[in-house]
């Protein structure tokens, strides 16, 4: 050690003076210039990859089965009320839809559950063959306006076209997204055994990111009276009422209602499904939703005819990993079991093979 | 017939003065007197040498221009543009911001470099010059010279443009000169100033010069200048003289050893030879680079057929008009009156912008980054330094690293090459009796002793006479320079008062050694002095002889000769040269025996010289130097002509005798040989040697074995045999060998099997090559030439011209199979051959830097040839072609899940992922990981792969980079892709992520492919790599680290100058989900699987020659220095120091 530091020390001493003499030609005998830097040198060979493959296999199985097990735990029911079927209640509404009708057509569907619902029920609805994720859709919006900027609200972005502006007063909110919110209104009956009609509580509150909700979306002004805030903005073409009208609740109102913000964040794919409300468990001795006879009535406004589109409801229960998806499970019950194999496949090989590769090294 | 003919030619050109190409000077830009041809003023540009390219005004277009004409370039501004004019999926910003980062650089780059040259210039074209002008002499700036000025140049002081010299200050018109910066040869020349202007010498003599100058216009060969100077006097006839290389002083040289001179400006600024030299050579291009541009086409056609596809696919999906235009997302009135053709047309072009990435704009930057930094290894490089000559090995372009690692024919020169061309004499042979100076005595031989001995009996009395002249002959008949300053050193340093107090220089370390040899025998050649060669004979007395004219040494006569006048007033020609040059003239002399001596002694591999002398009468004289004269003042031809005029000179010869020179093997050249030859390479020896010499020095350096069998295809056999014949019957002894070796490759006992070796002259090559009509047969010499040479291991070409080293590469590389050629070489007769190979190599050796020069990688011995192959081109080659492949690979993986989610969002471009990851995908996430692998990966051990030479055939053929490997990673590529795209998509479809219910947008589901996609890539190349040192480990979990760092960033903020706040704490919500933690795992591992399970049974069961070293290494490593090299990384370090000590 002393020798080869010294060494060094005197190495340098020779080439840092002499400038421009032979000696300045030499390179430098250093290990990343002679590319002999200490380094771990790992192969894969059969015998060193079988253990990851095992452990892999031993890991994932497991969880996998857990997974699946949570999965299978989890309760789903889903209603579809498009109303495409002549037996259907809704079939009435769906056909007869127009824009400016004044009185909304309601619909109600019976539907029983086999089984309890014992923790939170989150309700859903799902539309298919829309398009949330279509180009022209998804950009079709303003983030500035949805923050609360006011140059925004009152000048939409080029974006938002055709939806910036309706009889030059610019939209708020503009944008293709907003005009086309969502607006059946679902609600929950359960008939209890004897025949009365009791309406399921429905909360309204935590259907959004609480990021989305309090950072990303915001009212225009300080103004706390949003009727002048939105003062000479329209609503957006579709609407019935405009956006300071969405709910009473001042907390929930204009851009920051939570229905609105669940709309505006665009679907991954053409058939998908959005928070509706929560059902909270009330205590610990009757399920949220116990077994039974329930109905939902639907307050029929969104029209999904024209694109063959469906529309669904979900009750759903969810664990720590979410709502039902026995795919996960499965998938990793899959390949922990491919892993296992290919371990026990690569064992044989190692075997066979490997030491047939020692041996012919040995006379080279 | 043949005479005739170029006398015909002579005349002609001798009449047509065409004035086009010459260009006439007046000395002192005085006008001619009257009476003398009319004066045509020409415009010549003045003194100002521009290296740089670019001036302050012009920098930015040209710059840009220049920047934009590269295909690469030019392709990614028109997607910028596109994405400018329509309206496109992804900003402009995505494809601007690279192309901009990479257009900025090189042009930071270039402009930095130009404005260096800039400065250069500058300080070149502002030093001072001393111009003589009536009279006086007159300061004035390099730049403000004129063609045609007269300028006074001092000792030291380089030469500011290229000068014709006039006089000097020594008396006898010489100057000396080092061309170091020009050339690299530090030795001193001497050049001779014009006879009839010696007398000038004070400045005021100059304005009474009256002269013109007529010579070519300026061409860039450095050695080659033909000129005519005219100089008046008093109302005579003008005298005309030749002018010649010797005469012109090229700008860039040095004056040495001479007070002052004076010498005239003929060509200056950018047409000097200098700067016409600066011109670049042609760009070679690897085998690498050219699959790659196959590869890019393919993904060219990929690109626009995927966009195709989504294009009519849009259009099949939207004929539908509730699909097209649901009440949801309806056009804007401008959107809906464009015609269907021109929606058509910007749709394909979105889908284009949409998937360019597939062709990135950083591959390029990463393989020309690559190439550069890494080419910093070879000159690193400890081991190819040379203590003896203080030299390092020097890469020229970077450009063709990889192709070290694909050479198939490598073509040595074999003299400075394989040999050390350090001369030796051995021994000389006169009239047949051999004389060997006494090597004891050497460095103490006194004059007029009997420092000989004789093997033969002694000479008879007639002998002594010729014995005398064959010693005058060989102090006379040379080039070699006394280098005298060391006189001075030797008076003053007593101890070497005994000693040589002076030593000889020339281009021609033959000459050296000859001159040396003769020294020792007794015959020391003093100097030349006025003209007159000083000779100290045996009995010490100066013997002085007139040089007369000297019949410079080229390569296509292969002799040189002198004309001497003795003190008694004879006049002789002395000549020698290669013995194939010289018995052809010979009239008388013991021819035999002399043969059969210089054929003794080119076997035991000495290279031999034959002397021969012709007395001259002075009728002869004179008609020599007639002929002389007037070929020397051609200005068209010049070569051509002194060449037929040294052809009827040097005739009817009396041989004297011949000399022997050794010149030695060079260290472990036939260790690197054998290597070169186990690696799967063929060596090839091109010599202008005689045949036996060059076939001794194969012997000697393992090229030819033993066991070789030699084929001959020499101008002896042709002789005996036709062409045809010698052909026919050589291919069929070589192709029946050869049927039954490939059998025995099969069996794996190749090893030792019989191998053949072809000789072949340059006589015979140029009779196989020549082109001829009149026989169908004929044409096919070449392939069977080609079929022959196929077959055999070793091939020695000896004879060759220069031009036919050339002639041979190419023909190599021109064969069908197209391989891979190297050029070694040392002189300039290697240059022709090293500018024709696909790699040219330069052998800083004692011949000059010519070869260096023009050498794309040059070294200082023939030895390190064996690193720089088996090394560091295996090295840079597996390097490169890994870069390249997981380029592709890691783009398809990149794109190919966005041209899939199109199917899911109706055809409507919508982007993947966002506007950031699409930036910076390339650029920072996974760009420095494969940077860093392509330039510090080791598969395998530099020792072992120096130790075992096979392993380079492993990757010989461009076999990593065939189309089955590259349609595997593309596979590869496109398999990851789907089980990005298709595993987050089972996982999002229908169901909720998190455990609170809410749910995940687009943005979510193009993160979770994204990080999936960043994981898998990034974690591909750690499982390729086999070389993890620390910067490995950085950079690879640093790149995650940023890709996780950033993402936390872009989405934790609520970014002001955006117009979108569309990934605002997408990452950190995916983060928050469980699922999605799980999936991202399991996402990778699927990934990885394949690749992994491929690449194990492949070493298993198919294991490749370097997959086994690999695993006997890392066994070896295991057992024996596991805790050395890893736990205790400095011991090991320590250890290698040690071991490089000892070494």
């Amino acid at each position: 050690m002393m020798a080869s530091s010294y060494n060094a020390k005197e190495d340098g001493h020779v080439t840092v003076p002499g400038g421009g003499t032979i000696q300045n030609k030499k390179p430098d005998n250093t290990a990343f210039k002679q590319q002999r830097l200490p380094a771990w040198q790992p192969i894969l060979t059969a015998g060193t990859v079988l253990p990851a493959f095992f452990v892999i296999g031993l890991i994932f199985i497991p969880i996998g089965i857990g997974l699946y097990v949570t999965s299978n735990n989890i309760k789903e029911f889903e209603i579809d009320y498009t109303g495409t079927d002549m037996s259907s209640p809704c079939f009435n509404c769906s056909q007869s839809f127009s824009w400016n009708s004044t009185r909304p057509c309601t619909c109600a569907l019976p539907f029983s559950l086999e089984q309890p619902f014992e923790s939170n029920v989150f309700m859903y609805y799902g539309l298919s063959n829309f398009y949330q994720n279509h180009r022209r859709y998804v950009k079709s919006r303003d983030d500035s306006q949805l923050n609360g900027d006011t140059t925004s609200l009152m000048n939409p972005s080029k974006e938002c076209e055709p939806y910036a502006r309706n009889e030059k007063m610019p939209i708020a909110p503009c944008g293709a997204i907003a005009n086309s919110m969502f607006n059946d209104t679902l609600d929950l009956y359960y008939i209890d055994p004897n025949g009365t009609r009791i309406q399921i509580p429905l909360m309204k509150k935590g259907i959004a990111w609480w990021t989305d909700k309090h950072v990303k979306f915001r009212n225009p002004g300080g103004n706390p009276n949003l009727t002048s805030a939105f003062q000479g903005t329209t609503k957006p073409i579709n609407w019935r009422k405009p956006v300071y009208e969405l709910d009473t609740d001042a907390e929930n109102n204009g851009f920051i209602n939570e229905d609105f913000i669940v709309w505006m964040r665009t679907a991954a794919l053409p058939t998908f499904r959005k928070l509706y409300r929560i059902i909270q468990k009330k205590n610990n001795m009757t399920p949220t939703l116990p077994r039974g006879n329930y109905t939902l009535e639907v307050t029929y406004n969104y029209p999904v005819r024209s694109f063959e589109g469906r529309k669904r409801v979900i009750l759903s229960t969810i664990s720590w990993m979410g709502g039902k998806n026995p795919f996960l499970g499965i998938a990793y019950i899959t390949v922990g079991s491919v892993c296992f194999f290919l371990g026990v496949v690569l064992l044989i090989i190692h075997h066979k093979y490997g030491s047939r590769n020692n041996t012919a090294d040995i006379p080279n | 017939m043949e005479c005739s003919q170029c006398s015909v030619h002579l005349g002609h050109c001798a009449g047509e003065e065409n004035w086009v190409d010459t260009r006439t000077v007046y000395i002192g830009n005085k006008e001619p007197p009257p009476g003398a041809e009319a004066y045509i003023p020409q415009r010549y540009p003045d003194n100002r040498i521009i290296s740089s390219k670019y001036t302050f005004w012009n920098f930015f277009p040209k710059n840009l221009f220049e920047q934009f004409r590269r295909i690469a370039n030019f392709y990614f501004l028109i997607i910028f543009l596109v994405q400018l004019i329509i309206d496109t999926p992804t900003s402009p910003i995505t494809s601007g911001l690279p192309l901009f980062f990479v257009i900025t650089v090189t042009a930071i780059k270039q402009g930095y470099e130009d404005w260096l040259r800039h400065k250069a210039d500058n300080a070149i074209n502002q030093c001072p010059v001393h111009e003589v002008q009536h009279g006086k002499v007159i300061r004035k700036q390099s730049r403000k010279l004129r063609v045609g000025d007269v300028v006074l140049i001092k000792e030291d002081e380089t030469f500011p443009c290229d000068l014709i010299l006039l006089s000097t200050s020594r008396e006898d018109g010489t100057c000396f000169v080092t061309t170091a910066s020009l050339d690299g040869e530090s030795s001193h020349k001497t050049y001779y100033a014009v006879q009839d202007t010696k007398a000038f010498i004070t400045e005021e003599d100059f304005d009474t010069l009256q002269a013109s100058i007529e010579c070519e216009q300026p061409q860039p060969d450095l050695y080659k200048f033909v000129g005519r100077i005219n100089i008046y006097s008093d109302r005579n006839e003008p005298i005309a003289r030749p002018l010649g290389s010797e005469n012109l002083l090229l700008r860039g040289a040095t004056l040495k050893n001479t007070q002052h001179i004076y010498a005239v400006a003929i060509y200056t600024g950018m047409e000097t030879k200098m700067a016409l030299n600066y011109q670049s050579k042609s760009q070679k291009r690897s085998a690498v680079e050219k699959s790659m541009n196959a590869y890019l086409i393919v993904y060219l056609c990929i690109l626009i057929s995927k966009a195709l596809i989504n294009t009519v696919l849009k259009y099949v999906w939207q004929a539908d008009p509730d699909k097209d235009e649901p009440f949801y997302n309806q056009k804007t009135d401008t959107e809906r009156q464009r015609h269907i053709l021109i929606r058509a047309f910007t749709d394909f072009l979105a889908f284009m912008v949409l998937f360019n990435y597939i062709i990135p704009v950083s591959m390029y930057v990463t393989v020309e980054m690559q190439k550069f930094l890494g080419s910093y290894f070879i000159m690193w490089d400890d081991e190819m330094f040379d203590e003896e000559l203080g030299e390092r090995a020097q890469v020229n372009t970077s450009d063709l690293n990889e192709e070290l690692g694909q050479v198939e024919y490598v073509f040595t020169d074999k003299t400075g090459t394989l040999t050390e061309n350090n001369m030796e004499f051995i021994e000389c042979c006169v009239d047949g009796y051999v004389y060997v100076p006494d090597a004891i005595c050497n460095g103490q031989v006194m004059p007029g002793s009997t420092s000989m001995d004789m093997i033969d009996s002694s000479p008879g009395p007639g002998g002594k006479e010729s014995e005398e002249l064959f010693f005058r002959a060989l102090c006379l008949c040379h080039t070699v320079q006394v280098k005298e300053e060391e006189t001075v050193d030797g008076i003053k340093m007593g101890i070497h008062q005994n000693k040589a107090t002076s030593f000889y220089i020339s281009s021609s370390p033959d000459e050296v050694a000859l001159v040396e040899g003769m020294k020792r025998l007794g015959f020391t050649y003093l100097r030349l002095k006025d003209s007159h060669m000083e000779i100290l004979n045996r009995e010490d007395e100066v013997e002085r002889f007139e040089l007369l004219e000297v019949l410079t040494f080229d390569s296509v006569r292969r002799r040189m000769s002198v004309i001497v006048r003795s003190t008694t007033g004879e006049y002789y020609l002395f000549c020698k040269g290669a013995d194939s040059s010289i018995f052809p003239r010979v009239i008388s002399g013991k021819v035999e025996q002399v043969k059969a001596r210089v054929e003794h002694n080119a076997v035991e591999g000495l290279r031999t010289l034959c002397v021969a002398y012709r007395k001259l009468s002075v009728a002869q004289y004179e008609e020599t130097c007639h002929l002389l004269n007037s070929a020397k003042l051609a200005l068209q031809d010049r070569d051509r002509k002194l060449a037929e005029a040294y052809d009827l000179i040097e005739k009817d010869f009396v041989l004297l005798g011949a000399t022997a020179v050794e010149d030695r093997l060079q260290d472990k050249a036939a260790d690197t040989i054998e290597s070169l030859q186990k690696a799967g390479m063929k060596v090839w020896v091109l010599t202008g040697d005689k045949m036996e010499t060059a076939a001794a020095t194969c012997y000697a350096s393992k090229l030819f074995r033993r066991s070789t069998q030699i084929l001959e295809l020499t101008t002896k056999r042709t002789e005996e045999q036709s062409l045809h014949d010698v052909l026919f019957d050589l291919s069929k002894t070589v192709l029946r060998q050869h049927g039954s070796m490939t059998r025995d490759t099969f069996s794996g006992l190749s090893a030792d099997c019989v191998d053949y070796g072809l000789i072949i002259d340059g006589a015979t090559l140029s009779a196989v090559l020549k082109p001829s009509q009149e026989d169908s047969s004929q044409g096919n010499y070449k392939e069977i030439f080609l079929e022959i040479c196929r077959n055999c291991s070793a091939v020695l070409c000896c004879r060759m011209a220069p031009l036919q080293k050339a002639q041979i590469v190419k023909l190599i590389k021109s064969s069908p199979e197209h391989p891979i050629t190297l050029a070694i070489g040392d002189g300039a007769n290697d240059v022709s051959m090293i500018l024709e190979a696909h790699v040219g190599i330069g052998i800083m050796g004692k011949e000059g830097r010519q070869a260096a020069r023009n050498s794309d990688y040059a070294i200082p011995k023939f030895k390190h040839l064996k690193k720089m192959l088996l090394v560091h081109g295996h090295y840079y080659y597996i390097r490169i072609s890994e870069l390249v492949q997981y380029f592709f690979y890691k783009n398809v993986a990149f794109i190919f899940p966005q041209f899939l989610y199109q199917f899911f969002c109706g055809f409507s471009q919508q982007p993947l992922y966002d506007t950031a990851y699409l930036t910076l995908y390339n650029i920072s996430f996974t760009s420095l990981p494969i940077l860093l692998f392509s330039l510090i990966e080791q598969h395998i051990n530099m020792d072992i792969l120096k130790k075992d030479p096979s392993l380079y055939r492993d990757i010989a053929k461009n076999s990593l980079l065939r189309w089955p490997i590259f349609i595997y990673w593309t596979f590869l590529g496109v398999f990851d892709a789907v089980v990005f795209f298709f595993g987050s998509y089972f996982l999002f479809n229908n169901s909720t992520f998190t455990s609170n219910g809410q749910m995940f947008g687009n943005w979510t589901f193009g993160t979770l492919v994204f990080t999936v996609l960043v994981f898998t890539v990034t974690l591909k190349l750690a499982l390729d790599t086999h070389y993890w040192t620390w910067i490995n480990h950085f950079v690879i979990w640093g790149s995650l680290l940023f890709f996780v760092i950033f993402s936390l960033l872009w989405g934790g903020i609520i970014w002001p100058f955006l117009n979108y706040q569309r990934m605002y704490y997408v990452f950190i919500q995916m983060l928050s989900s469980g699922p999605a933690w799980l999936s991202i795992i399991l996402l990778i591992v699927i990934s990885l699987l394949p690749d992994v399970v491929k690449k194990v049974i492949c070493r298993a069961l198919w294991p490749t020659t370097t997959e086994r070293i690999q695993v006997g290494e890392h066994t070896h490593t295991h057992t024996n220095t596991y805790t050395h090299t890893h736990t205790h990384a400095h011991i090991m370090h320590r250890s290698t120091c040690l071991h490089f000590r000892t070494r």
